[in-house]
This record gives C-alpha cells, sequence and structure tokens, in this order.
C-alpha cells in the first residue's frame, strides 16, 4: 500500500491515540480525507487497531455517512424531509435522478456528481431544497434544476 | 496567566466584561448565522457588512449569532446603537445591507424591511428587564414591538433564551445574561441529592420524546453502584422537519455544557459525552469551541470553579442513522459498534455506556436546567399544565405562513400555535392537520384544534409531543401518502436487528404502496392493523414500537380518505400518482407553448395559440407542466 | 434467591437467570430460534416473546433477554402471546418458505400460509453464526453488514475471508441450514461466505481431513504438543491412540 497513505492513516489513528473505542472518530476522519474509504485504509485501521475486520466492515456499511465507493466531485443532497416532502421533494428527486441518469446513492460515471437524500437540512421555509456541496437551493423547481447543475463543473 | 474563574467576584468581573460586549458603546450589528440564516443567504450578508465597515472605517462590531426563531424572515440583522432602539430587519441581501450600512454611517434609522423593534431584554436567569430607548423621537411608534409581534406574543423562551441575542462563540456574552451563575449556586450551595430534588420538583420531563420525568432518571443514576459515571447529551436530532435541537446547539451551546456539568455533580460522574448528528457541522463546530473555553476559564476540567469537582465532556459525531437516537444505540455508536439497540433492563441508568450507570437526556432538557436551578422549582412548575411543566420548542413548518422555531409554555391550544404564532395557512388552503412526533407520531385533524398542547393531551388523542417537530398539512397534502412515506423512512432507518420491525414494516409498506397506487383490496386496513399490533408489541426499541403510529392515527381519523384509495381509486388530496390526471383547461390556456417545452416526456400536444392537450399515456404526472404554466390552465384531478 | 409468578404458578429461583432459561428449569416449552445456550442471548427473532406484568403493566418482550426479577408475573401462553408470534411465524415464514425449522414452527403455533409479501431467503438473520465465530471460536470472520431490510451477514466486502478457519461451527449452529459447507477433494468451500480454504491431509491415510487454518488455529490455542496429532484424520488419530493403549507403540 502506498507509504504517503499509510502515513496519512497512521496520524488519523494517533490522534486518538490508538483507542479502539473511537474506531467511528477514526473512520470519519479517513472518509473525510479520501473521500470514501478505499479497502486499503480500513484494513490498515484493523491491524493498528486490532478490532476485527469484520467489525469495522459492519460499522462502515450500517452508518449513511461512510462510502465504500468513490465520491463525486459534488455531492447533491436532495432534501427529502417531510416539509420538502410535502411540497414535492419525491418529483423533484425523480427529477434528478432522470437528468443525472443515476439513482439515489451513486455517482455519475465522469465522477462529477454523487447523489443523496438527507433528512432535513432544516430550512423548511425554503422546501424544497437542495444543496450542492455547500450552497443551498430553495424552492426549486423542476424545470430550473438543468440550470442549477451547469454552475458546478 | 489563568482566566479561570474561582470566586463570584470573577464571575461577576467576567459578566461585567460580557455585558460591554452585549451593549457597546458603538454600534452592534447582529446577523444571524445558524443553518437557516445561513441558507438564506446569511453569510453574503454578513460579508457585504463587514467589507462596508472596513471600507468606511466604521467603529462597529459584526456579530454572528443564532436563530431566533423566525427561519421565515431570515437573514434577520439586529442593529443596537448606544441610544437608539434596536431594531431587527427582515429578509435582508446584500444591496439591502449596504443601505442599512449607509444609514447607519449618516447616522439615520433605516425605515425599510423592519421587522420590529426590541423595547426591553430580558436576562430570565437574573429576573430582570433591560430596556432600550423608545424610539419616540425617531418616530418608531408604528413599529412593531418585537414582544407584540403575533409570531412572539405568546411565546416564552426558556430553553432558547439566548438563541439570536449572544455571539454564541464568546462565552462572557453568556455569562452577562446569567450563564454559570446556577452552576456557581449549585457547587457552592447545594448538595448533589438537593439539586435532584429541585429538578424533581420543578416536574421537567425529558424533551426528546418520551417524556420521563427528568429528575427520578437522575436519582436512578445517583444510586447505581460504581465509581465510574457518564452524563451524555442526545443530541442526534433525527426526526425530518425538527431542528429545534439544532438551534440551541448553534446559538447558545454553554447551556448544555452548563446543565450537563450540574447533572454530573448531582449524580456523581466525571466524564460525559455530547452525541451530535453528523449533518450538523455547524453545530459540532460551536460546541467544541464551547468546550475549549469553558475548560480556559474553569468551568469544564479539573477543580471546577476552583472546587474540588472536576468534569470533562467529549462530543461523538453520529455517522448518520436516525436509529442513533435511541439511547442504547446511540451508546453502542459511541463505543464504535453498529447502532443496535438492545433489551431493556438492565437501563442505561444502571449499565449504560461501556456498562457503566449513564445519564442520558435531550439538548432542550439540558438547556433548561441553569433556569431551573436560577428560577427555582416552584417558578418553573407554575408555568404549563398539572403534568406537563414548563414551555417546549417546537419546529412549525410545512403548509404554515409563519415557519420557524416557537417556544411555548405547555397547554397552549393548538388553534393558538397554528393561527395567531403561525399566520394560518397559506394561499387560503384549507387546514387539514398538523402531524406531531415525527414519524413515531401522529396527525391531530382540524377539529380538535382547541387541544391544549402537552404530553397527555397529544397522547390521548394517539399523537405524541416527540421532539418537537409540528409539521402542517393542508388539503393538498394526502395522509396516506404521508404515513407511506414515514414508513418507508424507519424501513430505510431501521437497525434490522428484530423479525417484527425489519420485515413487519416492510410488509405494512407494501400494502400502503399498493393502495396508493390505486391496487388496495378489501380488507387491507384490517391486515395493517393486525401487523401494526404485532410491530407495535413485539419490536426490541422505540422506533419499532411505535412506526405504525402514523399509519394507525391516520386511520382513527382520516379512514374515508383510505377508503376513497382503496374502494374508490381516487386520491382526495390529488398526490398519489396513479390515481390523478392532469389536464389542461381549453379556456384558460393561451397556447403559449411553454409546458410543452418542459415536459419531458413530450406528452404535450398543440399549436401556438391553440388551446394543447396532455396525452394521457405519454404522461408520467411530474408535475413540471402544472408548475410552469402561468395561466392556471393545468388541473390535477 | 428471587420469587415470580409463571404461568399462574409461583417459583422461587436463584438470581442471575433469563426468563427462557427459567422456563427451561421448571419443563415450560418457548419456542426459540436464535437462542443457544452457548452464546449471549440477542433477542431478534421474537419468537420466544411472553407477556411480563409488573406494577400492573403488561408488555411483551423476549423471554430470552428479560432477567427474571422479584415480583414480575409471566405469561408465557397468553392469547396475546399466541396471536403475536402467529404473525411473527408468518412473517418469517414469507421470508425462508423452504426453511424446515420455520415450516415446523408455522405447523406448531397454527399457521397454514401466509399473507406477507414473498421472498426467498434462507437467513433468518438470528446471528448465532456471528454469535458462535465471535465468541466460542474467538475469530470474528463473519458478521452483520448494511442496516435494517439490507442487512445481511456476510465477510467483509463479500469476499474471501482471510481469517475464517473453516471449522464449521457456523453451519452447525445455523438454525435453518442455510450455511452449506461443501468438501471437495482437497478443498472446503463455504460459498455464503466466498471462503475456499485448504485442506490439510492426513499422514498416514491421506485423506484431507481439516482445513489447515483451523489446525493451526488449534494448535495455537492448544497447551499441550499435539503437533503429532494434527496431521492426522480422525479415524487416523483413534486407530494410532488405540495401538498405543494397547499395544504401546
Amino acid at each position: 500500500m502506498d507509504v504517503q497513505i499509510i502515513e496519512k492513516v497512521d496520524r488519523i489513528i494517533n490522534k486518538y491515540k490508538k483507542d479502539k473505542k473511537d474506531l467511528l472518530s477514526i473512520l470519519q476522519d479517513a472518509q473525510d480525507e479520501y473521500g470514501y474509504l478505499p479497502r486499503d485504509v480500513l484494513v490498515h485501521i484493523r491491524e493498528k487497531l486490532n478490532v476485527s475486520l469484520s467489525q469495522i466492515y459492519g460499522v462502515v456499511t450500517f452508518y449513511n455517512a461512510f462510502s465504500l465507493m468513490p465520491r463525486g466531485r459534488h455531492l447533491i443532497m436532495v432534501c427529502t424531509g417531510t416539509t420538502c416532502h410535502v411540497r414535492g421533494a419525491g418529483k423533484l428527486l425523480e427529477r434528478v435522478e432522470k437528468e443525472l441518469r443515476i439513482k439515489n446513492g451513486e455517482t455519475t460515471r465522469d465522477l462529477r456528481f454523487s447523489l443523496e437524500t438527507v433528512r432535513c437540512l432544516g430550512c423548511c421555509s425554503l422546501a424544497p431544497v437542495v444543496r450542492i456541496d455547500s450552497d443551498t437551493y430553495g424552492r426549486v423547481k423542476q424545470s430550473e434544476f438543468s440550470k442549477i447543475l451547469s454552475s458546478h463543473e | 496567566m489563568s482566566k479561570k474563574i474561582a470566586s463570584l467576584r470573577e464571575l461577576d468581573d467576567l459578566r461585567k466584561r460580557g455585558l460591554k460586549s452585549l451593549y457597546p458603546d458603538k454600534p452592534r450589528i447582529m446577523v444571524g448565522m445558524a443553518t437557516c440564516g445561513l441558507a438564506t443567504g446569511g453569510k453574503k450578508v454578513f460579508e457585504i457588512l463587514s467589507k462596508g465597515i472596513e471600507k468606511n472605517g466604521m467603529d462597529a462590531k459584526l456579530i454572528p449569532t443564532g436563530c431566533l426563531g423566525y427561519c421565515q424572515k431570515e437573514p434577520l440583522v439586529d442593529v443596537l446603537r448606544p441610544g437608539w432602539p434596536r431594531i431587527i430587519y427582515q429578509q435582508m441581501d446584500p444591496e439591502k445591507a449596504e443601505k442599512l450600512l449607509d444609514n447607519i454611517n449618516q447616522g439615520n434609522i433605516w425605515r425599510e424591511n423592519v421587522l420590529a423593534k426590541m423595547e426591553e431584554d430580558e436576562f430570565l436567569i437574573f429576573d430582570e428587564k433591560r430596556k432600550y430607548p423608545s424610539g419616540s423621537e425617531a418616530n418608531l411608534n408604528n413599529t412593531p414591538s418585537y414582544q407584540q409581534l403575533p409570531f412572539y406574543k405568546k411565546q416564552l423562551r426558556i430553553a432558547t433564551r439566548n438563541c439570536g441575542f449572544i455571539n454564541p462563540t464568546n462565552l462572557a456574552e453568556y455569562v452577562a445574561r446569567g450563564g454559570y451563575y446556577s452552576l456557581f449556586k449549585v457547587l457552592t450551595q447545594y448538595e448533589p441529592e438537593q439539586v435532584i430534588e429541585e429538578v424533581i420538583n420543578s416536574g421537567l420531563r425529558g424533551r426528546g420524546g418520551a417524556g420521563f420525568p427528568t429528575g427520578r432518571k437522575w436519582i436512578y443514576s445517583r444510586q447505581a453502584k460504581g465509581d465510574i459515571k457518564y452524563v451524555i447529551c442526545n443530541a442526534d436530532e433525527g426526526d425530518p422537519g425538527a431542528y429545534m435541537d439544532r438551534s440551541i446547539l448553534e446559538g447558545d451551546p454553554h447551556s448544555i455544557l452548563e446543565g450537563m456539568i450540574i447533572a454530573a455533580y448531582a449524580i456523581g460522574a466525571r466524564e460525559g459525552y455530547i452525541y451530535v448528528r453528523g449533518e450538523y457541522p455547524l453545530a459540532i463546530e460551536r460546541l467544541k469551541e464551547a468546550i475549549h473555553q469553558a475548560q480556559d476559564y474553569g468551568f469544564l476540567g479539573n477543580d471546577i470553579l476552583g472546587g474540588r469537582f472536576s468534569f470533562s465532556i467529549n462530543i461523538s459525531r453520529g455517522a448518520g442513522a436516525f436509529v442513533c437516537g435511541e439511547e442504547t444505540a446511540l451508546i453502542a455508536s459511541i463505543e464504535g459498534r453498529q447502532g443496535e439497540p438492545r433489551p431493556r433492563p438492565p437501563f442505561p441508568a444502571q449499565s449504560g455506556l461501556w456498562g457503566k450507570p449513564s445519564n442520558i437526556n435531550n439538548v432542550e432538557t439540558w438547556a433548561n436546567i441553569p433556569v431551573i436551578i436560577a428560577r427555582g422549582a416552584d417558578w418553573f412548575s407554575q408555568i404549563g399544565t398539572q403534568r406537563s411543566k414548563g414551555t417546549k420548542v417546537f419546529s412549525l413548518v410545512g403548509k404554515i405562513n409563519n415557519t420557524g422555531l416557537v417556544e411555548v409554555p405547555m397547554g397552549i391550544t393548538l388553534r393558538e400555535i397554528i393561527y395567531d404564532i403561525g399566520g394560518g395557512i397559506p394561499g387560503g388552503k384549507k387546514f387539514k392537520a398538523v402531524q406531531t412526533g415525527g414519524p413515531s407520531g401522529g396527525c391531530v385533524p382540524s377539529w380538535l384544534l382547541n387541544l391544549p398542547v402537552d404530553y397527555e393531551q397529544l397522547t390521548k388523542v394517539g399523537s405524541i409531543m416527540g421532539s418537537g417537530g409540528m409539521i402542517v398539512i393542508d388539503e393538498d397534502t394526502c395522509v396516506v401518502d404521508l404515513a407511506r412515506y414515514f414508513l418507508s423512512f424507519l424501513q430505510d432507518e431501521s437497525c434490522g436487528k428484530c423479525t417484527s420491525c425489519r420485515e413487519g414494516i416492510g410488509w405494512m409498506l407494501e400494502i400502503l404502496t399498493r393502495i396508493t397506487h390505486g391496487k388496495g383490496e378489501e380488507g387491507d386496513i384490517e391486515l395493517l392493523k393486525q401487523i401494526a399490533e404485532v410491530v407495535k408489541n413485539a419490536s426490541l426499541c422505540g422506533l419499532g414500537k411505535t412506526a405504525p403510529n402514523s399509519v394507525l392515527t391516520t386511520f382513527l381519523y382520516f379512514r374515508d380518505e383510505y377508503e376513497a384509495h382503496i374502494k374508490d381509486k381516487q386520491c382526495p388530496a390529488r398526490v398519489c400518482r396513479d390515481l390523478i390526471t392532469y389536464i389542461i383547461n381549453e379556456e384558460k390556456c393561451t397556447g403559449c407553448m411553454r409546458c410543452a417545452k418542459e415536459c419531458p416526456q413530450e406528452a404535450i400536444v398543440g399549436e401556438r395559440r391553440k388551446p394543447h392537450r396532455i396525452m394521457q399515456k405519454k404522461c408520467i404526472k411530474c408535475g413540471i407542466c402544472y408548475e410552469t404554466c402561468k395561466f392556471d390552465a393545468i388541473k390535477v384531478e | 434467591m428471587v420469587k415470580i409468578v409463571i404461568d399462574g404458578k409461583e417459583v422461587e429461583v436463584e438470581e442471575g437467570l433469563s426468563v427462557l432459561e427459567l422456563a427451561e428449569k421448571i419443563g415450560v416449552k418457548i419456542p426459540t430460534l436464535c437462542y443457544h445456550p452457548a452464546v449471549s442471548a440477542y433477542g431478534a427473532c421474537r419468537v420466544c416473546i411472553v407477556e411480563v406484568i409488573e406494577k400492573g403493566l403488561s408488555k411483551l418482550t423476549t423471554s430470552c433477554t428479560c432477567p427474571v426479577e422479584s415480583g414480575i408475573e409471566v405469561k408465557t401462553n397468553s392469547e396475546k402471546v399466541k396471536k403475536t408470534r402467529k404473525l411473527i411465524v408468518e412473517i418469517l415464514l414469507a421470508r425462508c418458505p423452504d426453511a424446515r425449522i420455520i415450516q415446523d414452527l408455522a405447523k406448531q403455533v397454527g399457521v397454514e400460509k401466509t399473507r406477507a409479501p414473498q421472498k426467498n431467503e434462507n437467513c433468518i438473520l438470528c446471528g448465532l453464526c456471528m454469535r458462535i465465530c465471535r465468541e466460542i471460536i474467538g475469530v470474528d470472520a463473519i458478521g452483520f453488514a448494511n442496516r435494517g431490510h439490507k442487512r445481511k451477514v456476510t465477510t467483509p466486502f463479500e469476499i474471501q475471508s482471510d481469517v475464517c478457519l473453516g471449522c464449521g461451527a457456523c453451519a452447525f449452529v445455523c438454525p435453518t441450514g442455510a450455511i452449506k459447507i461443501e468438501d471437495v477433494e482437497d478443498k472446503r468451500k463455504i460459498d455464503m461466505w466466498h471462503t475456499e480454504l485448504a485442506k490439510v491431509k492426513c499422514e498416514r491415510c491421506g485423506r484431507y481431513f481439516f482445513p489447515e487454518s483451523a489446525v493451526e488455529h488449534v494448535k495455537r490455542k492448544s497447551l499441550q504438543d499435539i503437533d503429532g496429532f494434527l496431521k492426522l484424520c480422525p479415524d487416523c488419530r483413534k486407530r494410532v491412540l488405540a495401538n498405543k493403549l494397547v499395544c504401546g507403540w
């Protein structure tokens, strides 16, 4: 495995004093660092923390925050909270899926966009809400969506 | 030099510094920078103001603040100038911000976009009020006063007392408004048992949803055997549509720390955890800062306030699992495992985090503690109803004019919340119901509007208080679809351990989905009820046990809507796609062709200036044409 | 000692038992699926539910995880229990229609057909395989992945495990027989774990008898030097041992 990767992961693990109870925090930092969790990174964490790979894999696949696949450059989050739902988030999501030709949870082939749904961004007065990276778009109409996409290379 | 506070005098000194910061001798401009403020453009407003202040060489303080609750009107900008009345501006944008600055620079009061003037500031902890200049000279008599605004008039802000009033990253401002005085009082005047007694007598009940008497929980933790105990804050606010906790975490993080430190003293814990939802990065940042500051000043760490009590707090970041709001799943998550709930008994108070006695409370519960200690159990217990004391923060969202966060005394009626505070239903639509308690809750229909809101009353009508989400729905919302939405959510979020929840919810969802697609069958409702009973009774944790609620309560009040779907294959609210048709009203259609262009299925035919027609076979009911038409020529039947 | 009432009978028993263990002790039969005395109780299948009445409040709970506490009243076969268990079995039957143990249980509780959506699984997610691998074998080769209705038991990344011993304890304890172990010549294959392991050849008869990784594991854990025996298949071991006892060599 890449020496650089090993060093980076070691730094993260050492930050938490190699304590296996901080497994989730370690995984989150690694996820933040790489945008996803490469298998090698998880194997290395298993070695350093002396936690079974089963437990690590179980945790990684249980929580939404972790991804085993690389994510796109831009993360599109369609809010499907209750308010957004009653204001048409379902239809909006379908439109987005059609536009990008991927389903919720997937990444476009060119690795430009990843699509996820999120329950409640807390901007209910602007429902339906879509967030792309750190930009929040409110009162989004289905027909406006292509235009919003084009501003994210 | 040590900043650590070890005496009342030092605390008072810190308070004085905070007061100077809150009421400086120069303009103080606060911009709402909680997540709702940021989402509506608060950041840009802040930046423009910042640049403007610098460019003009103005001597002014620009402060980010938390959520005042009136999210509908964000971004909010609050301007305080010595000698002038305090004015809150609404729906600001960069252009308006520049105009505001110009006026301040010229010594004028800008009169556009005014939401309200603030006549007095209330310091709840000290039971003090601080008046601002009235502004009669400035001819602001017609400007509504903040306390008189319909949105705020019936509110009583205890848990959210500081949100929107302080810079959440300035500990001195927290102290200025009474922060950490309760902790000081407890450590110098109370025995641990006295603290617990005060909390019991206040009648405070857990604000996370279950409503368990807080003081009693603390007793169990205190009585549990062992040297190592934990105090935990459940900040995994997962109900979609509920963001009360987030606003307190972002706007007043110290209130939670203070509450937890007081509890740690009362039950004998030396370490605490705040488990925050991963989707709240700003809240996590604010908490981290607050913990550092509290440590610097000696409110956390060893020998707190110069005494012999020590307590430290760690932050645990959630990783995206609604079930981790359940206390035993939350504990499993802190331990680095999957968020799988555990059977109880044993309860966390006896055996929680790493098998040690752990006291878990919700964010809003913690925020109430300093006030209860300061003002006393008697004062607190006079607010609210007989069995539900104090206030509750609700997120009032959905089909309502004034979307936002409101804190009201228990016992206020739904009618007052929805019409007086909320301003009623937009668009002249008919109010249908209010959904409370998130996915675990239920719908309270319009004919129960006079219901006083408290734990017992909501349970009596078949719903629950829950964490405080209050979603208003109108005639355009289909309750069958809403029930299906909640079940779908819970199916995704179930941990999958127990058969009844994992498979039972799936079964109910399958039936509901059939019904919304017009394939409902005779006997479906009875079958749903049978499955609901089993899921409710046989599931391991709260998620499973309350999963059937959305279905059961909508049955109770909207049986006819279900029957319409099943028997008549109709959706009265015109939502369920397979049961509706989009039709162009030929009389209103101007033939502009806009809808035809936007239609993703190319299902609209028609020539320019001639009425168009939708080809039903191609129509996928996406509603884009309905959104696009400017002539209201598209009907949904 | 604690006193409780179970099915109308007053019983006194030592502390620390679960209601299920108590029932077993006094001869009351409660059906189970995910329970096994060798591993910790889990409470996943919900088949062993009983009604527990405490301080006037009644609730259903799994007897395998419910501790016997003073003052509770337990009903192992009330109408509520029967009705609930019946639907749970209906659900399980729809999930694993071909599992013999589920079919038998269905007959036992009076379920003839199931109204739940048909699936074609073999695994009921009881977690016995995982618990035995973790708690008894100590290898932790398999575990629960994903969440909710997507939950499954599998190896990390659903590929060949690098720690699986091939000991077969998981298949032994699986109630539905979902885990199939295939011994083909010199290999042991466990399809469910995507794992194929090389077996050790008996020095005496040449038969491939047990996965190498399992043999190594036993060697590591053993306190004595039994290296000699581990190179023999069980049959040859018996013969060699018998010879030693009888003839001294």
